[in-house]
């Protein structure tokens, strides 16, 4: 990891959805992360943490409508959300780009790979025709399609959901992007292709020396490849640590409270699970004191006064007036 | 929960009296081809050939990728899909040879948990009927919201659940009502489909203490079926793994965990990320190449073949392999192998591009 410059620096970036006669909802809450050249930063969350709609408001693919983003998010020199439209179109895809969860979704079901692919190098590289066409065949094969001639010509229902996952992440480079934000990248896989994709990321970042972004919900897959770890709950960042320093340490009760639930393929058989009680749906809302307090079992009085700061604390970000210490942690393995 | 009564538990309920057993089941879904004349071209063979057996009050756990039938063959054994061949014995009764009211009536004893609770509850059904459907399908009397009571205090919901909606309850909440409607017939099986895999990693550990929970308060069997195998070494005694139709290996929980022996069983277990970079920075992980053949035209030989790291060129492409023991293992540890004691011994060693070794630089900081 480099200490220069970051490349993205999010700053308090915040989404509401407003509706017509209903409360809005604020989705994502004073949002701060930097990803610097050649890191790889893990966004973790459950569902409604606001992991998704903060890449999605990074990358400018939020609705106009209904939704106010505040904040900024300075890629290079630009802030991306008062970036102009046309000039947005150029930087995503270009130097921004992004896979998302689940891939058939994301492809074009009635247009060959082969033209989804080669849009994109016609759109940002001013490849045309056959160049553009073999280019295209050298993203496949670099992410590992075999027979990548023949690929081009089918259509995405053809091709099986890890074939299709890798044929996003082949469109996703092919402009060689500095940043790459993947987006649950491979819940919607089997474990034996989400280890094939994973091994791809890893390498792939590696040879371009691009920035990663990863966003998902499996602990597993964050703390094999990410180096810096921010985790979600109810659209504020909880805790942020090294990835080493998170798992050795978790200090925030509910980054414990997700380690010690989830079952272990390499724990003794037996040993119990500790479920965080409730469920993610169960908040306060930050205005009223800590969204995680309802189901927090270190939970204090003045929890529940006023929203907890985010403070530094030895090298990790932390979001909690009453955190974990090293024996509590210990007594949830 | 001690570990050594666990264990102890664990080994009883293996060696007492079988629950259900399934012999050779096949189950051929027919692809037909033809506008007027309609015939059959082929078969995807979802199931093909499975024999197990699940000990009463024990959990097996069934484990594979997507595609591979195990969902199939869950579904094959309450007879939700008609097997093309094989038998399934629960309790001593032949299920196959059932039909009509017998069949009804026996389902009592078979329930199932499905994976995504919203998909499997009706939105415009409130729970107490949800809940006390099964009782009326089978005519049982007595009083109905008294019983819908106990079953929602036994999953852990309050009486007042009964009078609302689906979709005012959380997924875990959701998946509670299925577990209550499963149990309410006190059924002795429950096949549970993915029971956790559409909920959020933190309702999941209290969806399998509860399933833990229910089984030792009313002494239930499972079949749970499962593509995440920390899930499900967590909660199995039995752990059968399949792969595109067929059982490739089955052990005990804690045998299969410490000493897989098929190839497919150690990709499959490299391959689930451990939350602990300091495991995840020194493993070795096996990688397969490709995806899962399609279950229309498998490959001929053993299943496997075409995406196995130790491939030998006889045998594996032109014999099947039966589930066999394996010298120096317990006889209840099977495998479908042709070479798993020299895959074992290390005599014969992964293809080098299959194997990712650990990174070779550790952080400085540890």
């Amino acid at each position: 990891m480099t200490n220069s410059e970051p490349l993205l620096d999010v700053r308090d970036l915040s989404v509401t959805f407003t509706r017509k006669g209903g409360p809005s909802v604020r989705a994502v809450d004073g949002v701060s992360f930097t990803v610097r050249p050649g890191e790889t930063v893990g966004l973790v969350g459950e569902s409604g943490s606001g992991k998704s709609v903060t890449s999605l408001a990074v990358m400018g693919l939020l609705p106009r409508r209904g939704v106010q983003v505040g904040g900024q998010v300075a890629f290079d020199d630009d802030d991306l959300l008062t970036l102009p439209r046309d000039r947005m179109r150029d930087i995503r895809g270009r130097d921004i780009a992004m896979v998302f969860q689940d891939p058939m979704s994301s492809l074009n079901p009635v247009v060959p790979i082969g033209i989804q692919v080669t849009e994109v190098l016609e759109r940002h590289q001013d490849l045309k025709g056959d160049t553009a066409r073999a280019a295209a065949e050298d993203l496949l094969s670099r992410v590992g399609i075999p027979d990548p001639a023949r690929r081009l010509k089918e259509y995405p229902h053809q091709l099986s959901g890890g074939m299709r996952q890798r044929a996003l992440i082949a469109m996703a480079l092919a402009c060689r992007p500095r940043l790459l934000i993947a987006d649950e990248p491979t819940t919607a896989l089997d474990v034996t292709i989400q280890a094939q994709i994973i091994e791809l990321l890893k390498e792939l970042v590696q040879d371009t020396g691009a920035s990663l972004v990863m966003i998902t919900h499996d602990l597993g897959v964050v703390a094999g490849l990410c180096d810096t770890v921010h985790v979600m709950y109810s659209g504020r960042i909880v805790e942020s640590a090294g990835r080493r320093e998170l798992f050795a340490q978790p200090r925030h009760p509910y980054t414990g409270g997700l380690l010690a639930s989830v079952p272990r393929l390499d724990a003794p058989r037996g040993a119990p699970l500790h479920p965080i009680p409730g469920s993610p749906t169960d908040v306060l809302r930050w205005s009223r004191g800590c969204a995680f307090a309802p189901r927090c079992p270190n939970r204090i009085e003045p929890c529940t006064d006023g929203p907890p700061p985010l403070e530094s604390i030895g090298g990790r970000s932390l979001r909690c007036l009453n955190p974990l210490t090293e024996t509590e942690e210990v007594a949830t393995r | 929960m001690n570990d050594q009564t666990s264990a102890a538990s664990a080994e009883k309920r293996a060696s007492s009296d079988g629950l259900l057993s399934v012999r050779g089941l096949e189950v051929h879904f027919p692809i037909r081809s033809g506008i007027i004349i309609e015939r059959q071209v082929g078969a995807v063979k979802a199931v093909d050939g499975v024999d197990l057996d699940i000990p009463r009050g024990a959990t097996v756990g069934l484990v594979g990728e997507s595609g591979c039938g195990k969902s199939t063959l869950g579904r094959a054994i309450l007879r939700l899909v008609e097997p093309t061949a094989g038998t399934v014995t629960f309790d001593g009764t032949d299920l196959g040879a059932l039909a009509g009211e017998e069949l009804r009536r026996m389902r009592r004893q078979l329930q199932m948990v499905f994976q995504d609770p919203m998909a499997s509850l009706d939105p415009r059904q409130n729970v107490q009927s949800v809940i006390s459907e099964p009782l009326r399908a089978h005519g049982v009397g007595g009083d109905h919201r008294a019983r819908v009571r106990e079953l929602l205090d036994l999953v852990g919901l309050p009486a007042s659940a009964a009078n609302r909606y689906p979709h005012e309850f959380s997924g875990g909440q959701r998946q509670r009502i299925g577990i209550a409607r499963a149990i309410a017939l006190e059924p002795q099986l429950i096949v549970a489909d993915e029971p956790v895999s559409a909920l959020d990693v933190s309702i999941q550990a209290q969806v399998v203490n509860l399933l833990e929970e229910l089984q030792d308060r009313l002494g239930l069997t499972y079949l749970v079926i499962a593509h995440d195998l920390a899930v499900v070494r967590h909660i199995a005694d039995i752990v059968a793994v399949m792969y595109l139709g067929g059982l490739v290996e089955q052990a005990p929980s804690d045998d299969l965990y410490a000493t897989p022996l098929h190839p497919y069983t150690k990709a499959l277990m490299s391959a689930v990320p451990i939350p602990d970079p300091a495991v995840e920075d020194a493993r070795q992980r096996i990688l397969l190449q490709g995806d899962l053949p399609s279950p229309a035209d498998p490959p001929p030989g053993c299943r496997f073949h075409t995406r196995c790291p130790f491939r030998q060129p006889t045998r594996c492409a032109d014999e099947r392999p039966a589930l066999r023991t394996v010298a120096g293992h317990p006889a209840t540890h099977r495998v479908a192998c042709h070479w798993a004691e020299d895959i074992e011994a290390g005599r014969i060693q992964p293809a080098a591009e299959a194997v990712i070794e650990p990174d070779p630089a550790p952080d400085p900081a540890t």
